[in-house]
């Protein structure tokens, strides 16, 4: 504290803590922070063939592009095809509705399912026992997604092992259509996606404090309307965690679409692939990215907005 | 308050969770092509497939490499960043962990994709390399998160007693902290591996065509009559990932005992 500014801060305790962080902050600037700025810088440049040529336009976004070509007789770039940005084309934002409808679902089926489950062991379960039912819990999460989703695959499938039960034991005659659903995908993503949604409530149920409970009793309260007027509100900070974490990854997933929808049913990953790849269109692929990022931003914010009541209080 | 209901509803949730990897070691031993009930047969033809596949060897020793390298880098970056963020006082500190710890609530696609193009721009070589570093990328916050409860739960009086008995900062840190911690760094290891060994997206599009484990299965599921064999090798997966996962709850559990901090439970 005496150490005179200037060479202290370099000896101080402040440096030693950033020398530390140092390489992990790096490669996640170099490796996180930089391609998701390029993704964005991309997205308002122009598509050349295999390049991305540095002229600013919004077109990706909104109205009509073309993507440029070099001439080779004269070295300059002449236009080459017309494309829609990503705004204005139909397709890009039917993927997208259907993107957002898609993780909206599966969050409030996979939130409101998981809730009773962090509330049981949070407060049904006994102490010791606790990590052991967390511990049953994360498991599946832990193990392939490809073959989870895959094995689901497999159970709704026309021959699948639903069909085939239900019709051995005579319930149905015809086999029931399940595969190639988005109800299938809702299910899947829900399946992948519990333990995110379970932690974060059993969390915030953890930290509340039970003399409250007995209070709210005490007061006349029957269980379930102290549940809904002491329990509910002070976890809500967990269920706004889980609807995050379930939303934002689930809206760009990739491989449920891919094998459960059969393909049939893209959603916005896959149309950022073909662009970037299969198309080489990287100006409209970073513009879509972009765009689902953005979308998903608006609703996260919008959602806090709501439950900010919740959120006073909590750090 | 017990209430029976919440108790089964519980239960059925759990099965809901296990019914995939419960139903694939069941047809990885049935003696039909198709994966349907009633059962024909016990057979252990599909694992026999699976052991006799050059490809697949070819696809294991990638994964491993991998997925060895990726818990290695992914740890130690995970140690730097939780010893500085539960231990130091610095400017920035939330945001730069804020940083870090991303890549678990972004969708992956995105990531992949804008470091795919970030990579091929500056022209590096798609290979396993480049699908290590995506990997770590994806790995790391596990290992901070890990990490961080492990740091959290030493008392620094034990730190200042070996300063206070002659020891410098490094000799503090290698004979006091790292043997405290160590349970938590096999654990953050033994999740990074667990990750990265099932990693699908980043195995597709940042590598050139090698075939991982994820993307060999993914790969596989288009020819039906390859079902039965990836139901065996899935078979085998899940259960090296159990084994993993057990040893890692194992030794974080020791870890917490060890520097005597409450159990508060999972992994994340």
């Amino acid at each position: 504290m005496s150490e005179p500014q200037g060479r202290g801060f370099w000896r101080s305790e402040a440096a030693t803590g950033l020398y530390l962080i140092s390489p992990t902050a790096l490669f996640a600037i170099l490796l996180l922070a930089a391609p998701l700025a390029t993704t964005l810088l991309y997205s308002v440049f122009t598509d050349g063939y295999l390049e991305i040529i540095p002229r600013f336009q919004l077109c990706n976004y909104i109205g009509e592009c073309a993507s440029l070509k070099l001439d080779a007789a004269t070295g300059e770039y002449v236009q080459d095809q017309t494309y829609l940005g990503a705004w204005s084309d139909p397709v890009v934002m039917t993927l997208m509705w259907r993107s957002l409808y898609v993780s909206i679902f599966v969050t409030a089926a996979t939130v409101i399912f998981a809730y009773p489950v962090a509330y049981f062991v949070s407060f049904n379960v006994e102490p010791s026992k606790k990590s052991l039912w967390l511990f049953l819990i994360t498991i599946p999460f832990w193990t392939s997604y490809v073959i989870r989703v895959f094995m689901w695959n497999v159970m709704i499938s026309r021959t699948g092992v639903i069909n085939s039960t239900l019709m051995s034991l005579g319930i149905i005659d015809e086999p029931l259509r399940m595969a190639f659903t988005i109800q299938a995908m809702v299910v899947t993503l829900a399946h992948a996606y519990a333990p995110f949604a379970i932690l974060p409530i059993y969390v915030a149920l953890e930290k509340i404090d039970r003399s409250l409970l007995e209070a709210g009793q005490d007061l006349g309260e029957t269980r379930f309307t102290t549940f809904l007027r002491v329990t509910l509100p002070l976890s809500m900070s967990g269920v706004i965690a889980a609807v995050l974490i379930v939303f934002i990854p689930t809206i760009g997933d990739y491989i449920t679409p891919n094998l459960i929808g059969g393909g049939k049913i893209p959603m916005i990953a896959n149309m950022i692939e073909v662009q970037m790849l299969q198309a080489d269109n990287r100006a409209l692929g970073s513009a879509v990215a972009v765009s689902a990022m953005l979308v998903v931003g608006a609703v996260s914010l919008l959602f806090l907005f709501l439950n900010r009541r919740y959120l006073k209080g909590n750090k | 308050m017990k209430l029976p209901i919440l108790r089964s509803y519980a239960v059925l949730y759990l099965a809901f969770l296990y019914i995939p990897i419960l139903i694939l070691p069941i047809f990885a031993f049935n003696d039909s092509t198709t994966a349907a009930f009633p059962l024909k047969g016990f057979t252990t033809e599909w694992f026999g497939r699976v052991f006799s596949d050059p490809a697949l060897g070819e696809a294991l020793k990638n994964s491993l490499i991998v997925a060895g390298s990726t818990s290695v880098f992914a740890t130690l970056l995970g140690i730097l960043a939780a010893r500085a963020l539960t231990r130091y006082r610095f400017p920035g500190s939330a945001s730069l962990s804020g940083l870090i710890m991303l890549p678990m609530v972004l969708p992956e696609m995105i990531m992949a994709m804008a470091l795919l193009v970030v990579l091929l721009s500056i022209g590096v070589p798609l290979s396993l390399f480049t699908i290590i570093l995506g990997d770590v990328l994806i790995c790391t916050p596990f290992a901070v998160a890990i990490l961080t409860s492990a740091f959290q739960s030493l008392d620094k009086s034990l730190e200042e007693a070996a300063q206070d008995l002659g020891e410098g900062p490094f000799s503090t840190f290698y004979l006091v902290i790292l043997p405290l911690v160590m349970p938590g760094i096999i654990s953050a290891m033994l999740i990074c591996f667990t990750i990265a060994i099932d990693e699908f997206i980043i195995a597709n599009f940042l590598g050139s065509g090698q075939k991982l484990l994820s993307t060999y299965i993914f790969g596989q599921l288009r020819f039906p009559k390859n079902v039965p064999n990836i139901m065996a090798l899935g078979t085998i997966l899940v259960c090296v990932s159990v084994l993993l996962l057990a040893t890692a709850e194992f030794f974080r559990r020791r870890g917490l005992a060890r520097t005597g901090a409450k159990d508060t439970g999972g992994f994340l």
